[in-house]
């Protein structure tokens, strides 16, 4: 169609546009949806504006009273923004933060596509392995950090008896920092993999046989089906997954929070832990309100280029 | 899925490597229930094996009729069910239409929810407490005496059921796009009005989808620590995470309650996830994600 005919349809869709007609065709759409928009509305669109302005302010344990009582608080600009960043511990964090995701979700994603790939062979009690595999996504994340906790004890801790049976001297898990954020890496790297191992092997089952019947005809062996043919059908699946799964890993605040609980606070903190304790242990609500939002700003812009790239590719 | 079978010595290792991977799935579990049948003299133990010697039920006694355990239970069930059947209502009728129709808005609805997906847990607690606080929705008046639920659980109702909203929500979404529309349109002819469609026909097929977002809902409500930490001021109005990590937290002596606890906990959690992770591999298409 021409230019000058798309305007016309254009022009003479919006003469027509009758607020009656659009509500007819969009009547169910927008009913269905407004349940879900009210909550969403209330819980999450008010909270994040409600926290925009909390960011400019000096809010503190201090004047949190008066706050509750009368609704005012006192404005101090860019500061808080202007702190965070000029700090020289928020670099560090966010280096740690960094690091801690990219180890994580790499090994998520390796390990979860390696069960998967197995589990999905023709192998004898396949599905009691699967079932035995998915344990560590089942149990009550606080309860397996803590077991876990008790599992790196110097000398109590499974984890040094194990390798003092191997031989190993014992190390002190939970009382240096580079160990106790191995330690951390070590159980979130557990609990993980299960669900990109499901995810896997629900992306592995949608791939047709026919592929590998035709690649064994060409006499292609098991790595290079794997590698020409697995891999690349196993993307669009595990992409999405494997964008969801970083944010939800550089925004895990419970593995890292309660296994230093106590031990090694504030020596491996990852920037939620940091901010989580800002709030609620320091009463440094308006600080927070500013790193809540600089730690969903470096997110978002991650997605957007990431999702670019891929788009790109 | 490989055409041709696996050559012996390969299924050997495959076995191999899968056996010593559930050992290190299962043993943190396993390690719980040890502990929780510990004798008190014997917490310290050096020794690699599950149950222990002179084994007992003491900490279980202990902690159902010297603890507020079963409060805390009450408490939890209250908040998770509630959590559950919004989560999976809402969920259910917004990805349903994100599916089928096209309507101004759907878009950046669907990418707003991925949105929140990315907002740090602190973004939205630290303006819902205040919030609650606000509003008063963090004390223990009793809101419906009956079942326990008092105003502070409310409150985190409110939370877990729209934390949990946007990921369920892909979720539904994703299922209903592998249902042919052909369906509905069926249903349209035969003279049933778009909800009936919905409700009737289609919902019925996504009972995979359900289970997992039910599923998904369940786990957020039921093992969630670090909201209820902070809105919940009253021993009596914990949930059980919270009621939990008192426990771990009180004194050294508690390992075996917390043991017990624990085992009392997770085995109800782990049978519903065994017995639905049937449902996880068709259920789960959170990997669909298309226009």
């Amino acid at each position: 169609m021409s230019q000058s005919g798309k305007n016309l349809r254009f022009t003479s869709a919006l003469s027509n546009f009758s607020l009656k007609d659009f509500w007819r065709q969009n009547k169910f759409s927008y009913l269905m949806l407004l349940p879900a928009f009210l909550v969403v509305l209330f819980v999450i669109i008010y909270p994040f504006f409600y926290n925009f302005r909390l960011a400019f302010s000096n809010l503190n344990m201090y004047n949190m009273r008066q706050f509750i009582q009368s609704g005012s608080l006192e404005y101090i600009g860019f500061n808080n923004f202007i702190r965070i960043i000029t700090e020289s511990s928020f670099w560090i964090i966010l280096f740690r933060t960094v690091v801690w995701t990219v180890i994580n979700v790499a090994a998520h994603v390796v390990f979860g596509i390696f069960y998967a790939i197995i589990l999905n062979r023709d192998i004898m009690f396949k599905s009691i392995y699967r079932t035995l595999l998915v344990i560590p996504w089942a149990i009550p994340q606080y309860i397996v950090v803590l077991v876990w906790r008790g599992m790196f004890n110097y000398r109590y801790g499974a984890v040094n008896l194990l390798l003092s049976k191997l031989g190993i001297a014992p190390i002190a898990w939970l009382s240096q920092a580079s160990t106790g954020f191995t330690a951390a890496i070590i159980v979130n790297v557990w609990l993980g993999i299960p669900f990109m191992m499901m995810i896997a092997l629900g992306g592995l089952q949608s791939i047709d046989p026919n592929f590998y019947e035709a690649a064994e005809i060409d006499g292609a062996n098991s790595w290079q089906q794997i590698k020409h043919i697995t891999l690349p059908l196993l993307k669009p699946v595990m992409l999405p997954a494997t964008v969801l799964g970083t944010v939800w890993t550089f925004n895990n605040l419970r593995v890292i929070y309660l296994l230093t609980q106590n031990t090694l606070t504030n020596k491996i903190d990852i920037l939620v832990t940091y901010v989580y304790r800002a709030a609620f242990e320091f009463y440094r609500y308006g600080y927070a309100a500013a790193f809540s939002l600089i730690i969903f700003v470096i997110l978002l812009v991650w997605a957007i280029s990431f999702i670019d790239y891929i788009n790109e590719d | 899925m490989s055409v041709r079978k696996d050559s012996k010595w390969k299924r050997i290792i495959f076995h191999i490597i899968l056996i010593i991977s559930v050992i290190i799935a299962i043993y943190p579990a396993l390690r719980v229930l040890g502990t929780s049948l510990r004798p008190n003299d014997a917490l310290h133990s050096t020794s690699l094996s599950i149950i222990p010697d002179n084994a007992t039920l003491n900490a279980y006694k202990e902690l159902i009729f010297e603890r507020n355990f079963l409060i805390w239970l009450r408490n939890s069930l209250v908040v998770t069910l509630f959590t559950v059947i919004i989560g999976v209502s809402l969920a259910s009728t917004a990805g349903y239409v994100f599916s089928r129709k096209r309507f101004p808005g759907r878009k950046s609805g669907l990418t707003f929810f991925l949105l929140t997906q990315m907002f740090p847990a602190t973004m939205l607690v630290l303006p819902m407490y205040l919030l609650l606080s606000q509003f008063g929705l963090t004390d223990d008046t009793l809101v419906i005496p009956f079942i326990g639920m008092a105003k502070a659980h409310i409150g985190l109702i409110i939370m877990y059921s729209s934390t949990a909203l946007p990921l369920c929500v892909w979720q539904m979404k994703g299922y209903y796009d592998t249902i042919p529309e052909s369906l509905e349109e069926a249903a349209l002819v035969d003279g049933l009005n778009q909800f009936q469609a919905f409700y009737k026909i289609i919902l019925p097929l996504a009972k995979p989808a359900l289970v997992i977002t039910a599923l998904f809902s369940f786990m957020t409500a039921w093992n969630e620590y670090l909201v209820a930490r902070v809105v919940m001021t009253d021993n009596s109005l914990y949930t059980l995470p919270v009621g939990l990590t008192n426990l771990a937290g009180q004194f050294n002596t508690a390992w075996s309650l917390f043991a017990a606890a624990s085992v009392l906990i997770m085995v109800p959690v782990m049978a519903i996830f065994l017995i639905l992770s049937r449902f996880l591999v068709g259920g789960l298409t959170l990997g669909g994600v298309k226009g």
